[in-house]
């Protein structure tokens, strides 16, 4: 695995082909660098025509990205990536398209856009950088920040109960969920490659350190001392394994519950991921607990749901192209004329 | 009723305003509209008014509940729906109280007495039940009451429908008396009934049948001795058709973007006045016509503008309220400079304002609504027809100038309909999309780069969209540097691109064909200055003033923002000039501002058009001073 060092090093060298001419200017040590780099990578090893790809962004830090890749893009405004994206989709539903947003973008005012592009489900993957906090705008609470989270709004502590994404996505019935982390770049690429392979909306949480204004509010998941026994890494056919092989999760009817391995509990038992389930991915998405509890629940990444319906994009082109069929292509002169014509004179 | 008919007379009437009354589940709105549809193909000319409560169904019987479809039929060209009216036809007692005020002395009303029970006279706030059809208040007028409920009932015993399908079938009675007394036949009606009821074929039955009874029930009915005539208006020859202001919005979009060779998007959140836009174009799918009802009028706009990054030619509407909400995103189309249309068919404000009814107060924020300098093109329709036109030039200038382009019109003209000499679609004017060349991709940079943002003689950049190979660029909200499209802070770099950007806006109006209407004198005492759907108005009221020996200017602007040139000298040539407005003097500090000019204003702020005898009062009254 490469280490945080590696990957969070500022003004990366971007790959060739797929960098813009645009000098990057996040934060030095900012978690964009990593997700940034590992798109680079992802797109370089795909090789699809540059000219066919497309980023439109919100506002945000992470809204930038799209400057810094050599492909078409779009820095929008604030929140209304998902309204944009769509009209994009329906009128060239042959590119590939990415939606870059944050939390404050996508959940707070971008949030009623973000369940709709989800229930409608547009061929889009978004990326959604999530780091707990208003970066842009100097540190404010974001409507993901831990309930109390003490920020330049907030002196005494945030009174918001935060939002859980992927709960809030799996609500509008989104077709494809994952969780990834800036610092473990593999699995981010891994997870990448699917969401783009997906057709429907792909909605990627990717954890994100804003070392400035949020520094270390993923530490528990992503440091090695403490990673194996915070996060649970699910793969489709596989057990909810999680530190080192030692524990697992099994499903107590509705409830998960941690079980010991190595006190004797047995592999078969366990839960076995199936991201076609839909109703276990609502409990999946709940694992959330605060990993300062004692028996917390581990946090799960990787792909959570995943499920093939029609895009709206589909649906409403397939509608003019059968009322082309029916209809006849349309004729102006015909169109004009209404069909109730007098003639005078 | 009698076998030996007496002859009845008939006489001939130049022009004749008809107003439709009733409670608003009546089917008022469709008995006006196929009165009108019939006159126009008669060879009338015509002009609409229909005026709605908000409520869809109003409690029943009373004053808010009354919808009413004015129409004015004519030998002679006609541009307003008329002032007074002849006939009143009020099925109920609400509907007679609250239009009793629109009916010239002397006029005639037919009334259904069935909707003046107690019930109906207490629901109308006639005191103690006072039933003003039978206690002499109305002798100043021609009265007919008919129980047009029980005619009907009657009509449809031996139909298979309940009663209050029968009911139903009121309106239709109705229509075939009206028919009767114009001299009408039925044919058209006929026809429009067989289409609508074409799967219901008792629903059909019932309503032919009611209709058919009205009109017989003119010709055996020996209250009525006279019937009517209205000729032919000597319209320039051609075809016609009927045709609503919202109809013709859509068909203007629809046939601009087939000129120019693009897909329609059609982004848009249901408002009042603007859905039936929504409706027509969801009609024409086999167009290549995208429609999509977003989830708010924010994302209405936005989802037009990633249409139009895409290479399609986004368009939005809206009303007052949803263009407030869509102002940061038109600002975002200004600064990305794509093609983007953006309808308001405004209505009466401000916040929710009074939705059915018509209104001019949204200029303003249609030319200065928005954060930063942002001009953006502004244009209004005058009429029903006008709206085709006006929407192909907004789609044009959207297009070619590569720039977001408002379009206005209200209530009035959008639920107001006319007959229309259609263009043919080869006689459109081409629409030419700025589309990047392949040369673009090393040509025009420093270091051989494509710059997204290097402008043409009229200020357009070129239009470079996703899957153009080597053309790969970024833009943004964020200001740009200049020719690359690059974010830049740099100050001198902002004001430069402010100029280009408003340079490139005025430039819309350089050599386009004189598009504003005039009509009377071109100098002389007073110019009549309007914009919208007040033309109808104005342009009957000059017109009669000039008829009586007056020497009176009219012009009607198109051209909202920016204004033509050859306005200014338009304006030195009169020595005073008047804006009849329906707000409180929004062209009017524009004009002001722009010209130094003292315009002054007549404003009617009441949700209602303006009568053509308003303006020739207001006018009169100004050539005195």
């Amino acid at each position: 695995m490469t280490t945080a060092t590696e990957v969070v090093q500022g003004n990366a060298t971007p790959h060739p082909g797929y960098a813009s001419d645009q000098e990057v200017r996040w934060c030095p040590g900012c978690g964009d660098y990593s997700i940034l780099k590992q798109m680079e990578t992802v797109l370089k090893e795909q090789g699809k025509a540059k000219e066919d790809i497309v980023f439109i962004s919100g506002i945000g830090c992470s809204s930038r990205f799209p400057y810094y890749l050599d492909t078409y893009g779009m820095h929008s405004i604030h929140g209304r990536a998902p309204a944009i994206v769509s009209g994009l989709r329906v009128i060239r539903p042959e590119l590939s398209v990415w939606m870059i947003t944050g939390d404050g973008d996508s959940l707070s005012i971008g949030g009623n856009h973000l369940i709709h592009l989800l229930r409608r489900n547009v061929d889009v993957n978004v990326l959604l950088f999530n780091n707990e906090i208003y970066g842009l705008t100097k540190g404010q609470y974001s409507p993901t920040s831990p309930e109390g989270s003490v920020t330049r709004s907030t002196p005494m502590g945030s009174v918001d109960h935060p939002f859980n994404p992927l709960a809030l996505c799996k609500g509008a019935d989104g077709s494809f969920l994952a969780r990834a982390m800036d610092r473990d770049p593999k699995h981010l690429r891994e997870i990448l490659v699917r969401a783009d392979a997906h057709r429907g909306t792909s909605l990627v949480e990717i954890y994100q350190n804003c070392n400035v204004f949020n520094d270390g509010a993923f530490e528990v998941f992503t440091e090695k001392a403490n990673k194996p026994q915070h996060t649970l890494f699910v793969e489709h056919g596989k057990p909810l394994v999680f530190a080192n092989g030692t524990k697992g999760i099994k499903l107590d009817g509705m409830t998960p519950v941690i079980v010991d391995l190595a006190e004797g509990a047995s592999m078969d038992d366990l839960w076995i991921h199936d991201e076609r389930d839909g109703f276990k991915a609502s409990i999946l998405v709940r694992l959330f607990d605060d990993q300062g509890h004692e028996g917390a629940m581990p946090r799960p990444f990787g792909v959570f749901f995943v499920s093939d319906r029609p895009t709206m994009e589909t649906k409403l082109n397939a509608q003019v192209a059968l009322a082309k069929e029916k209809k006849g292509v349309g004729n102006l002169d015909d169109l004009l004329s209404g069909g109730r014509t007098w003639t005078i004179g | 009723m009698t076998t030996t008919l007496q002859p009845k007379i008939v006489e001939q009437r130049q022009n004749v305003v008809i107003l439709f009354a009733g409670d608003s589940g009546d089917g008022i709105q469709l008995t006006g509209s196929q009165f009108t549809d019939n006159n126009a193909h008669f060879g009338n000319d015509v002009s609409t008014f229909p005026n709605f409560p908000a409520e869809i169904r109003a409690p029943q019987g009373t004053l808010a509940g009354v919808s009413g479809y004015q129409l004015q039929f004519g030998s002679v060209e006609l541009f307003t729906p008329g002032d007074q009216c002849d006939v009143l036809v009020v099925m109920n007692a609400a509907a007679l109280k609250a239009n009793i005020g629109k009916l010239k002395q002397s006029g005639t009303i037919i009334a259904n007495s069935d909707g003046f029970d107690a019930k109906n006279l207490k629901l109308a706030g006639y005191i103690d039940k006072d039933d003003p059809l039978t206690n002499g208040s109305l002798t100043n007028y021609s009265l007919h009451a008919i129980d047009i409920t029980k005619m009907t009932r009657n009509a449809l015993a031996e139909t298979t429908l309940g009663m209050k399908e029968k009911d139903r079938c009121k309106n239709m009675f109705v229509l075939g008396f009206i028919n009767w007394m114009y001299s009408r036949d039925l044919k058209n009606t006929e026809l429009f009934l067989t289409s609508k009821f074409a799967k219901k074929p008792d629903v059909l039955d019932a309503n032919r049948k009611a209709l058919l009874a009205g009109y017989n029930y003119g010709d055996t009915s020996e209250t009525f001795t006279t019937r009517f005539e209205v000729l032919p208006a000597p319209m320039p020859k051609g075809e016609y058709r009927s045709i609503t202001g919202n109809q013709g919005a859509a068909l203007g979009l629809i046939a601009a973007a087939q000129k120019a060779g693009l897909d329609l998007f059609y982004g848009s959140y249901p408002i009042t006045p603007a859905s039936d836009i929504l409706h027509e174009l969801s009609r024409h799918k086999n167009f290549g016509v995208k429609t999509f009802q977003a989830e708010d009028e924010i994302a209405a706009i936005c989802s037009a503008i990633g249409a139009s990054y895409g290479g399609g030619l986004g368009a939005t509407a809206s009303s007052g309220p949803g263009i407030a909400l869509k102002g940061e995103a038109m600002g975002l189309a200004f600064m990305l400079e794509i093609p983007l249309v953006i309808i308001n068919v405004q209505r009466g404000g401000p916040s929710t304002g009074l939705p059915t009814k018509t209104e001019q107060a949204d200029l303003w924020q249609a030319v200065h609504g928005r954060n930063g300098e942002a001009p953006i093109p502004v244009l209004a329709a005058s009429s029903p027809t006008d709206c085709f036109e006006v929407m192909y030039e907004a789609v044009r200038i959207a297009v070619e100038h590569m720039t977001p382009v408002i379009f206005l019109s209200d209530g009035y003209i959008a639920n107001g309909a006319e007959p229309w000499r259609f263009p043919k679609a080869a006689d459109l004017k081409p629409i030419t999309p700025p589309f990047a060349t392949p040369e673009l991709a090393t040509k025009n940079g420093p270091d051989g780069k494509f710059l997204p943002y290097e402008r043409d003689a009229n200020g357009v950049r070129p239009w470079a969209i996703p899957g153009m190979k080597d053309l790969q660029h970024r833009i943004g909200g964020i200001e740009k540097q200049d020719g690359t499209g690059n974010i830049s802070y740099d100050p001198l770099n902002h004001e430069k691109m402010v100029r280009l950007r408003a340079e490139k806006v005025r430039k819309v109006v350089e050599n386009v064909p004189p598009l504003d209407l005039a009509n009377g004198v071109e100098s002389g005492e007073l110019l009549i200055l309007g914009w919208g759907s007040t033309y109808g108005a104005i342009r009957t009221a000059v017109s009669a003033l000039n008829d009586e020996g007056h020497q009176i200017g009219h012009v009607h602007l198109r051209y909202l923002f920016p204004f033509r040139q050859e306005l200014e000298g338009i304006l030195s040539r009169f020595k005073r000039v008047l804006i009849p407005e329906m707000n409180a003097g929004q062209l009017r500090q524009l004009i002001r501002a722009e010209y130094l000019v003292d315009a002054q204003g007549l404003n009617k702020i009441q949700g209602m058009p303006f009568t053509s005898e308003e303006i020739k009062a207001a006018a009169l009254k100004f050539l005195k001073k």
